[in-house]
């Protein structure tokens, strides 16, 4: 029978990456290397605020005392900082007012990955900000959001023409000192998205974030900043890709997000990053801190993520419930096959009271993998009657792959409640068998099992990702199985 | 419709099945009975296409087709049901989208457009009252937290919805109570039509004090050492399976 498994598990590991192509278009990009010197050209060339570059020297100086952080279930090849590219972006006309001024190889590039960044070809109902390598390309109705008062632009536009808020927000979450890779992004950082969303306003359309990296050697370090006045609500998306190449690229991304009072922010991510080749050469490592700050009394955070890309994943998206009443959620669905490795999980710090969290963590091994959930559930002191619930699962297939869950619970308070519930299972032959003798194919049947397994998460996601990540975890797991 | 022919089986060079010879017709009920370890479940898995099993020798013909060349859910659209001795689990997949999805599956394999989801409904409607199952069963995930008798019911259930040519039940009365066994022959009773043929694989003579097989064999270290008609089921309750031995010996 093993013998059996083995068969098809060799069978089926390639698994083929559908965006793996690269844009021929002129770059603008500065030399490899990381010093001052490219920190300074950098900010010179976003033509930024004398703020933002002490920001980004003062987190540099910072970064050269740190050293890389080895606790996560990770192997992480030694990566030559300085033999790297920190900003590279498209050549194009600053600011493209509407699309004739868009490069059309870049546009083509976005609908190739069914982004169009047209709006008249656009679905009504989602906002596009398409940010390629270290720039903006394209956002997506921002007059039409304007209207009620939102924000939705690149980050590089809002330091230009909103910089009190950005100077008031920025680190405000996650400060440069946080650590080794965000002082790392705050350096070098070079777009990302902005979302300001203003008291009162629930939010009319899904606002995303479409994030490809193209050039090659260069890695790609955006920021993006969502705030949430009081009684708002706002819905965002992300998702990602890069070509394929041999060689690793470094993804480091900050996401911070403020919510105040009653405001609910929903995060969702459909990470399809490159995961490097079926004996794992190449793709991305993704080390990446998300974090949200729900301030105000009954505020709400909510991340969903799909992770089924990257080479390595080192991300931790968190909630920090400081507000009365708050309510921080992380549901996630993590994939790893082939080669790939994943340490993920969440924290959620309880400060405020009768604050409540919810951790649904589904992770999904295959090939010589290794997939980790690790998990900080903290209730403060003065916290009192707060909840969490943590549920982490784990599926695996074939017996060469690897599954961890490192739960942490620290309480001080007694009148809190902490549930915590862990299942591992197999996705087993019996149950592709019993779905062939009804007609279904192995593909199908592993379609199937695997998004009844991640129903919660993907149930989660609002309606156009959750289509887009069921036929994703099929395509990153076709006949993984033992 | 089913011819086998010397049929040799093993599983990790242990030979199972050793030279089966067996004829089915449209509109048969076949038994198969025998002790444990004799073959009748790997006789069933081989006939689905199970791939644990190596056939070494011999062949099998449906409606002239040579099954061998078949994968397993290319024998499923083409009919072929087995009711499986240990239903599996498949949690957080409803019953309904699972039956719709093996339902479009056979029907794309013919020609046919997806059915309709009105269709569909009404069709498990029918279904359920056919073979008197809880209507409850269906709005669960596939077996998950079905009882023993409930996954049993759940294969009948799903029989009566894919109408299969050649349904293949391994076992199914095992662990049932008798109310729950009378549901289930009721079911297959109910099933039977001039175009299609059951083989019921069973240990115990009582499921067939509810379902009248037209034929019934005996299945013995890996061969078929007797056949006759209902008869034969009779007297193996009455005598137990070890004068059997003796039978194989000569």
């Amino acid at each position: 029978m093993a013998k059996e498994q083995d068969k098809i598990l060799q069978k089926y590991t390639q698994n083929e990456y559908k965006y793996g192509w690269v844009t021929d278009v002129e770059s603008d990009t500065l030399p490899k290397g990381l010093n001052e010197d490219i920190i300074r050209m950098i900010s010179k060339k976003k033509n930024e605020p004398q703020f933002l570059l002490d920001f980004r020297l003062k987190a540099f100086r910072h970064w050269k005392e740190m050293k890389m952080p080895n606790w996560a279930h990770l192997e992480i090849p030694e990566i030559d900082y300085q033999d790297m590219v920190y900003y590279s972006a498209p050549r194009q006309k600053a600011g493209p007012k509407d699309m004739d001024d868009v490069d059309p190889e870049l546009k083509k590039t976005f609908d190739r990955l069914g982004i169009p960044i047209d709006e008249q070809k656009r679905l009504a109902g989602v906002a596009v900000d398409a940010v390629m390598d270290s720039s903006s390309v394209k956002t997506t109705f921002k007059e039409k959001l304007a209207e009620l008062g939102i924000i939705f632009c690149s980050f590089s536009e809002a330091v230009q023409n909103h910089p009190d808020l950005v100077r008031e927000y920025m680190g405000s979450v996650v400060p440069y000192t946080d650590n080794y890779f965000a002082a790392l992004n705050s350096a070098v950082f070079s777009d990302g998205s902005f979302c300001y969303i203003p008291k009162g306003v629930r939010t009319p359309m899904e606002l995303s974030t479409y994030f490809r990296i193209n050039a090659a050697n260069t890695g790609q370090f955006e920021r993006t900043l969502i705030i949430a006045e009081d009684d708002s609500y706002v819905s965002y998306l992300e998702g990602c890709t890069a070509p394929i190449r041999d060689e690793n690229q470094l993804h480091a991304a900050i996401v911070e997000i403020v919510a105040k009072d009653n405001a609910h922010v929903k995060y969702s991510t459909v990470q399809n990053w490159y995961p490097g080749n079926k004996d794992g050469k190449g793709g991305i490592y993704n080390f990446v801190t998300k974090r949200g700050k729900a301030q105000g009394r009954n505020s709400k955070i909510s991340w969903t993520q799909v992770e089924t890309g990257s080479a390595i994943t080192w991300k931790y998206p968190s909630v920090i419930l400081m507000g009365d009443n708050s309510v921080g959620e992380f549901y996630s669905v993590a994939v790893t096959n082939n080669h790939q490795q994943a340490d993920t999980g969440t924290k959620m710090i309880h400060i405020g009271k009768n604050t409540r969290s919810t951790i649904i963590s589904k992770g999904i091994s295959a090939g010589y993998s290794n997939n980790s959930y690790r998990g900080l559930v903290k209730i403060t002191k003065n916290a009192e009657n707060s909840r969490n619930f943590s549920q982490c699962d784990s599926m695996l297939m074939g017996d060469r792959c690897g599954a961890h869950t490192f739960p942490y619970i620290e309480t001080e308070n007694r009148s809190s409640i902490v549930e915590h519930e862990a299942t591992t299972s197999k996705i087993g032959e019996d149950q592709i068998f019993y779905c062939n003798q009804r007609g279904i194919e192995e593909e199908d049947a592993i379609g199937l099992i695997v998004n009844g397994y991640a129903k919660e998460v993907l149930n989660k996601l609002p309606m156009e990702f959750a289509v887009e990540a069921q036929t994703l975890l099929q395509i990153s797991l076709e006949g993984s199985v033992g | 419709m089913l011819t086998i022919k010397n049929l040799h089986a093993s599983i990790e060079g242990n030979e199972i099945l050793k030279g089966i010879n067996l004829e089915v017709q449209k509109g048969e009920i076949h038994a198969i009975m025998g002790p444990n370890g004799s073959g009748k479940s790997t006789l069933a898995s081989v006939l689905a296409g199970r791939n644990l099993f190596e056939v070494t020798e011999g062949e099998i013909l449906y409606n002239g087709k040579n099954l061998m060349e078949m994968a397993p859910e290319e024998r499923a659209r083409e009919g072929i049901f087995l009711g499986f001795q240990y239903p599996v689990e498949i949690p957080g997949v409803s019953m309904m989208n699972f039956l719709k999805t093996a339902i479009n599956e056979q029907r794309k394999h013919r020609g046919q457009e997806e059915m309709k989801s009105s269709d569909f409904l009404k069709m498990m409607r029918e279904k359920k009252d056919l073979v008197e199952i809880d209507s409850n069963l269906t709005n669960r995930s596939v077996n998950e937290g079905f009882s023993g008798g409930e996954k049993k019911r759940n294969e009948i259930f799903q029989m009566a919805m894919l109408d299969p040519k050649l349904s293949i039940l391994d076992e199914t009365d095992s662990g049932l109570d008798i109310d729950a066994l009378k549901i289930v022959a009721h079911g297959v009773n109910q099933l039977k039509s001039p175009d299609n043929a059951t083989i019921v694989i069973t240990h115990y003579q009582r499921l067939l004090n509810y379902i009248i097989p037209d034929k019934v064999h005996v299945l013995y270290d890996g061969k078929i050492v007797k056949s006759g008609g209902k008869q034969l089921a009779l007297e193996l309750e009455d005598k137990g399976y070890e004068w059997l031995s003796k039978e194989a010996a000569k």
